[in-house]
């Protein structure tokens, strides 16, 4: 296992430990966390997209149907496709296909 | 009225790392491996499918499905297809034989939920996988994960799903084997059938076009389906939900997603369709029981996680 790192959520109490080896997303769920949406955990979806405010992390590939490539330099990520290289704080923005899509449950739940 | 669609053929599924994916399709849910072509697409089918592939991954920067084919009768069908589609205002590509090795002429159309489909009467046939012609043996020794026989189905999440319903059922011969409709009447899912199967595609609406929930593959046994979750964990392969049973269908399923977040489904038993059947109608109001048999609550999951 990878040194751990903490994971903040801005304007929240929640946080969790992550391991360097682990996707933030992945790690999220293994601490019992609920901070962010969980989806396909493959960087497809965009339902975990998020926006890095401070720290450092590797990425692998995303879908650009969910994060540009302007976005991905400006610190927007999958939280499924990241890996933590320092204490982060970060904020759920979810992809706006996805919100469109989770409206839409909302509707069919009504 | 059935117009000589036989069955799904095909399905091109882009990919973010394709020997990722690769390893999954191959070595988890036991696809056989066929070939790579000049593109770098990998091609790999069931095996029990007699044609040459059924499965293409194509490495993109965004995941989802490129096109879903279906196989028909013969050059004549191909043909009559073609003025149908054409006669009701449907654009019509025609990609030249050989753009996927071993594929014959394929003609391409985008339904009105924004999906990309193929028609096409000919491709290789090499034959059940490790099986001889003749005097068959049951199951080929060496196969290898959920040992998955054959692309099934694909279910598509897309707009205009009545219009899409009545392209599939009046120029393509499609049966409505199920639907989900709502109080006045409007069809919210439509389970489509060429075949006796409860479905060879679906779709469910959804504001956004085009848009890839699962290819699903069938298994045999329910037994079967506990052993392919056992490999997902064993994997630590990312689960959707499962193993359950659908309403829709009845089928027993488990979800899970490739290493690009294309859902698949494996799954046995279910329904069967004559062409004299009627439709097997869901309520709205039952939707959870309708998708989720066991569980009787939709998991959001279901709906928005979509490529």
């Amino acid at each position: 296992m990878g040194e751990r790192y903490r994971i903040a959520v801005e304007n929240s109490e929640e946080q969790f430990h992550c391991s360097a080896d682990t996707t933030l997303l992945v790690g999220m769920e293994r601490a019992q966390n609920q901070a962010l949406s969980v989806g396909c955990r493959g960087g497809g979806c965009g339902v975990c997209r998020i926006r890095v405010l401070r720290g450092e992390y590797e990425r692998k590939r995303m879908s650009r149907a969910h994060v540009s490539e302007q976005e991905e330099q400006n610190g927007v990520a999958l939280a499924c496709r990241i890996m933590p290289r320092s204490d982060l704080l970060i904020c759920a923005d979810p992809s706006e296909h996805a919100k469109t899509s989770a409206n839409q449950s909302d509707n069919n739940n009504a | 009225m059935r117009k000589g669609v036989m069955r799904p053929g095909h399905v091109q599924i882009r990919v973010l790392d394709v020997q990722e994916a690769l390893a999954h399709y191959r070595d988890l849910l036991g696809l056989i491996e066929v070939e790579t072509d000049s593109e770098g697409r990998v091609y790999l089918k069931g095996w029990t499918e007699v044609d040459k592939f059924s499965v293409v991954l194509r490495e993109a920067d965004a995941p989802g499905m490129d096109f879903m084919g279906f196989k028909v009768l013969d050059t004549t069908t191909l043909a009559s297809l073609e003025s149908a589609l054409k006669e009701n205002g449907i654009e019509v590509e025609e990609i030249p034989a050989g753009e996927l090795n071993g594929c014959g002429r394929r003609l391409r159309f985008v339904a009105p939920s924004g999906h990309s489909f193929e028609l096409y009467a000919e491709k290789e046939q090499t034959g059940k996988w490790g099986l001889s012609k003749v005097n068959p043996e049951a199951w080929p020794r060496d196969l290898k994960g959920m040992k998955a026989t054959r692309f099934d189905h694909c279910l598509l999440y897309g707009t205009n799903i009545q219009q899409t319903y009545e392209l599939f059922r009046d120029v393509l011969g499609f049966d409505l084997a199920e639907q989900v409709v709502d109080p006045e009447g409007n069809k919210a899912a439509v389970f489509l059938t060429a075949s006796m199967k409860a479905h060879d595609v679906a779709f469910i609406d959804c504001p956004e076009p085009g848009k890839f929930h699962h290819a699903s593959f069938f298994l045999e046994t329910w037994e079967d389906v506990l052993r392919a979750a056992d490999l997902i964990t064993m994997t630590e392969t990312s689960i959707d939900i499962g193993p359950t049973r659908h309403g829709l269908t009845h089928g027993k399923t488990i979800y899970f997603f490739d290493p690009s977040g294309n859902r698949n489904e494996v799954f046995c038993g279910g329904d069967y369709h004559y062409p004299d059947h009627e439709p097997v109608t869901w309520t709205v109001d039952q939707l959870g029981k309708a998708i989720f048999y066991h569980d009787r609550v939709l998991n959001e999951r279901f709906l928005s996680v979509l490529t």
